[in-house]
């Protein structure tokens, strides 16, 4: 059975449960699958693909920047030991820190705008790419470097034959596992202080008690996750075609 | 070809390797055997270029060794292949960190992979073939950067008896006809008599060569069955157990 169809069917369930349940309770709270889904593609003509849009355009700024930093800095820690003992107990000490707390002055310093919620998101990311990169380099076997440096390799030859290969799968399993992390704190971003992106959709759905746009919103927000959840899955099967064989 | 004098080598404070001299001529094949962990990679490793000696010197073409060498080709033990490269990316590696022209490449390892007999293989990844084709992979590797100098780690330990023989006389056939010095790491007694011109008997920890022995008849036609080579493995398990007792003792 082909990935398509497990994912329609799983959603078929879901959405007969979901019935049942708003049978039962008759409750606006919960309005009826069917009547969510019709919203849902009466707001594909309006303004959702443009939340859509924002909100992909923030988890991916977001990606991009946290690979950008916790890439090179997971790379100087897991070859330099210097580096390392340095660098890993401020990683320790921060690691565990919700990132979310940071969100005041993250305000404070880049406004309410776009950069401050990408910011959030990023942080996040950061922190798992960073220790997943690290330990990924750290386990790498030394006979691959004695064997490209046999070879009379440089630094960037070593880089891009043994290290980034051996860590890319590593680097986007992180990825693909911190998805559902980034969209939660994406929604709770995007309540405070925006005007776009689904979370704000969502809250203001909620706000006007409108709650057949408030669940069309939940439907956007669980497909943007899907969304990046298999475009990560599909990098990952392409740059790690040798370890499936 | 070679000239190595008095090397010696330490990792931290611990000696691995203590006053070792040899030879070897152009063109020559050189065993070095001696018991399990009492060096030999080590001193594969300096000869390489991918370790720096604390006392003493390699010389290889005249040339002090400092790095490695474009015209020494290494097969680690475990072959050095990238498990995340194809066969053919990894047998055209060398050429490509070297900076040959694509085109040249292609055409040079093709060549290479059908003299080798993998052509077959070359879009498939290291796991997916045998222990013997990943060897031939190695070599092709090691072929593509035209080498005078073709140094080996232990490069027939996981291969069964048949495909063991079967490679020994490929690296032997390889040797005489590119020319190539040959230099090899084995703890098999009849591997070092079958393929060494001279072999060098280590002693362990820290490593010195306990005795170098003349086997200049090695590459002759049925070797194996000759007296002269039963002669030289019974000298050589002699040798090997004295250096043992002396490690144990």
């Amino acid at each position: 059975m082909s990935r398509w169809v497990r994912y329609l069917l799983t959603a078929a369930v879901l959405i007969l449960l979901w019935e049942l349940v708003a049978l039962v309770l008759q409750n606006e709270a919960l309005p009826e699958p069917w009547r969510v889904v019709i919203q849902f593609f009466a707001l594909l003509a309006a303004d959702l693909p443009m939340h859509f849009g924002v909100s992909v355009y923030r988890v991916a700024a977001a990606v991009v920047l946290a690979v950008a930093a916790g890439l090179p800095l997971g790379l100087l820690m897991g070859r330099l030991p210097k580096a390392d003992a340095y660098m890993a107990p401020a990683v320790y000490l921060t690691y565990p820190i919700p990132k979310i707390v940071l969100l005041p002055i993250i305000l404070l310093f880049l406004g309410l705008g776009d950069a401050s919620k990408i910011a959030v998101i990023a942080l996040i990311l950061f922190f798992q790419i960073l220790v997943t990169v690290r330990d990924a380099v750290r386990g790498i076997d030394e006979e691959y470097f004695l064997s490209v440096r046999s070879l009379n390799a440089g630094g960037w030859d070593v880089l891009r034959h043994v290290v980034l290969p051996a860590t890319l799968a590593e680097l986007l399993t992180a990825l693909r596992i911190s998805v559902g992390t980034s969209v939660a704190v994406l929604f709770f971003v995007e309540t405070i202080g925006a005007r776009r992106g689904l979370g704000y959709f969502i809250q203001d759905a909620w706000a006007r008690v409108n709650y057949q746009e408030m669940y069309a919103g939940i439907l956007a927000m669980s497909l943007l996750g899907v969304v990046l959840y298999e475009v990560l899955e599909q990098a990952e099967k392409r740059a790690c075609r040798w370890k499936r064989v | 070809m070679i000239q190595v004098e008095h090397l010696s080598f330490a990792y931290a404070d611990h000696s691995v390797l203590e006053d070792i001299t040899f030879s070897v001529p152009p063109g020559g094949s050189l065993a070095v055997i001696g018991p399990s962990g009492c060096g030999k990679t080590t001193l594969l490793y300096n000869l390489a270029g991918l370790r720096t000696p604390v006392a003493g010197r390699v010389r290889i073409g005249g040339a002090l060794i400092r790095g490695p060498r474009d015209k020494t080709a290494v097969i680690l033990q475990h072959y050095g292949l990238f498990p995340w490269k194809t066969v053919f990316e990894n047998a055209t590696l060398g050429l490509r960190i070297r900076g040959a022209p694509a085109v040249g490449r292609m055409q040079r390892v093709t060549a290479i992979l059908e003299e080798l007999g993998i052509a077959a293989l070359r879009d498939r990844y290291p796991s997916q073939i045998s222990g013997g084709q990943r060897q031939r992979v190695a070599i092709a590797r090691a072929l593509a950067m035209d080498p005078d100098l073709l140094i080996m780690d232990e490069p027939l330990s996981s291969l069964d008896a048949l495909t063991r023989e079967a490679h020994q006389n490929l690296l032997l056939s390889l040797w005489r006809e590119k020319g190539m010095t040959l230099v090899l790491v084995s703890h098999s007694i009849t591997e070092a008599a079958y393929l060494g011109q001279q072999v060098a008997i280590l002693s362990d920890g820290p490593a010195r060569i306990k005795e170098i022995l003349d086997n200049f008849r090695v590459g002759e036609e049925d070797y194996r069955s000759h007296p002269d080579y039963h002669d030289i493995c019974t000298r050589l398990r002699g040798l090997l157990r004295g250096a043992m007792d002396e490690s144990v003792g």
